[in-house]
């Protein structure tokens, strides 16, 4: 279908990045993670559950301008979508696409579970969690070793 | 292969390195009971960091290093500290290591020890945090076994609530490294966690759960109690009903093996009949006396004190 059209979306902005694959829904969950909200003088347009021209399914798609986010901003990203695709537009033109790759550990994104674990205090504490699977994501607290998986999204800080 | 080295969880540990544990703490056990002296951790000074009360295990560290000549500070509830007046755990770790060549840390919240050992400049002893590990209770455990009946291949049950009992569960680990049999009894609401099962399985530990203590009495060379608490269970008459059916007698014990040795972490509540203290069955004192020994040679161990 509109596979064309969106693909135009895509490439609108002159130079920045644009994640796609998204899961449907989570586009505002990444840019949670990325710290991109309200404070930031970010230009970022989103794409909500357009048709994905992969195979079945929708998705959502980011779109930052002017800014070239660093793969390890990114990955993090992975928690929550794990078949995100990353594009750097310059001049309208893709100049780099990769996947992102979930990192081994994520550091300060999720909330653990645990209400009596020690990151959930007042300690001057990042929440620290070891990715142990891919598919599906399974993290584990370093601190209490409690396990989240499924909807990571629910568990954002 | 000690020095310096933190104690948070005994799965950071090799089996070697807690066989070395073990047989240090063997080495040790004279000085334990008084039976001969030495001053091997004279000059050291350990800080006591109990943000919750627990008597035996505080009193516990505190033999081992003054028997050993070593001194140590510290406090047992967090009433009289700077805690109370909000300071933070890191600041507090931060503060003592500078005083003191090795951390003893028991907190209410899991996760503690892990986290105070990356603000402090010394080691640091986990004694209990939360729910979550206990490492001197499991090694005290596994040196009863060894003493006591044999730790390799050993056949033992693991009695009681092994849903909540987190001590069972690093016990259940550490056994798997031996080799045990391992005889899962508790009360259907109160299994063993299947990821834990798993686990064990996966680590090629042969794994049988009941409901019947009274099944399993003549297969195994340990009973392993641990307590049923009253909060698990929001009604009372389940509550006797259930704790009642897991309760050890004196009369039980016929049908086991004469060696069978019973352990429990202590303090008992009614898990085990007081007839059984004078049967040749019972280890549970001896088990807690153990702690002292096992936690002489950490303290020798991390101070490198002992290699
Ligand atoms: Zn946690």
């Amino acid at each position: 279908m509109s596979g064309a059209v969106h693909e135009l979306k895509v490439k609108r902005i002159e130079s920045g990045t644009v994640i796609d694959h998204i899961p449907p829904g989570q586009a505002l969950n990444v840019l949670k993670i990325l710290g991109i909200g309200g404070g930031s003088d970010a230009v970022v347009s989103m794409v909500m559950n357009v048709e994905s021209c992969k195979g079945p399914g929708r998705k959502d798609i980011v779109k930052i301008e002017n800014r070239e986010l660093a793969p390890s901003e990114l990955d993090q990203i992975a928690l929550i979508a794990p078949d995100a695709t990353v594009n750097i537009i310059r001049d309208y033109t893709v100049v780099e696409k990769h996947k992102v790759v979930l990192p081994k550990m994520a550091v300060g994104v999720l909330r653990c579970a645990n209400p009596n674990c020690i990151s959930n205090t007042s300690e001057p504490i990042a929440s620290e969690f070891v990715v142990e699977s891919t598919h599906p994501v399974v993290v584990r607290c370093v601190y209490c070793e409690r396990k989240l998986s499924g909807n990571l999204a629910d568990h954002l800080l | 292969m000690f020095a310096g080295r933190h104690i948070i969880s005994t799965r950071e540990f090799s089996k070697d390195e807690i066989d070395h544990i073990l047989k240090v703490a063997e080495r040790l056990e004279p000085y334990a009971l008084g039976k001969e002296k030495a001053r091997l951790l004279a000059g050291r000074l350990f800080a006591m960091l109990f943000f919750e009360p627990s008597t035996r295990t505080r009193l516990s560290f505190e033999a081992a290093a003054k028997r050993l000549g070593g001194s140590t500070i510290g406090f047992s509830s967090t009433e009289s500290t700077s805690a109370a007046k909000g300071e933070s755990l890191a600041d507090t770790v931060r503060v003592l290591s500078g005083y003191a060549d090795a951390l003893i840390i028991r907190h209410p919240r899991e996760g503690a020890a892990r986290f105070a050992a990356r603000h402090s400049r010394v080691p640091v002893i986990n004694a209990g945090d939360g729910a979550g590990h206990h490492p001197t209770q499991t090694l005290l455990d596994l040196y009863t076994l060894r003493k006591e009946c044999g730790l390799e291949g050993v056949r033992i049950a693991l009695v009681g609530d092994l849903k909540y009992g987190r001590t069972v569960h690093s016990l259940a680990y550490a056994l798997a490294l031996y080799e045990a049999e391992m005889f899962m009894v508790s009360p259907p609401q109160l299994r063993m966690p299947g990821h834990i099962i798993t686990d064990l399985v996966q680590m090629g530990v042969h794994v049988h759960e009941s409901q019947s203590l009274q099944e399993v009495m003549g297969e195994v060379d340990a009973i392993y109690l641990t307590r049923i608490q009253r909060e698990r269970f929001p009604d009372p008459t389940e509550y006797q009903r259930v704790a009642g059916s897991y309760r050890l007698t004196a009369s039980m014990l016929q049908h086991a093996s004469p060696r069978t040795i019973v352990m429990h972490p202590l303090p008992r509540v009614d898990e085990i009949a007081p007839d059984v203290d004078s049967t040749p069955h019972a280890r549970y004192f001896e088990q807690s006396s153990y702690g002292v020994p096992v936690r002489m040679a950490l303290l020798c161990l991390l101070t490198g004190v002992i290699e």
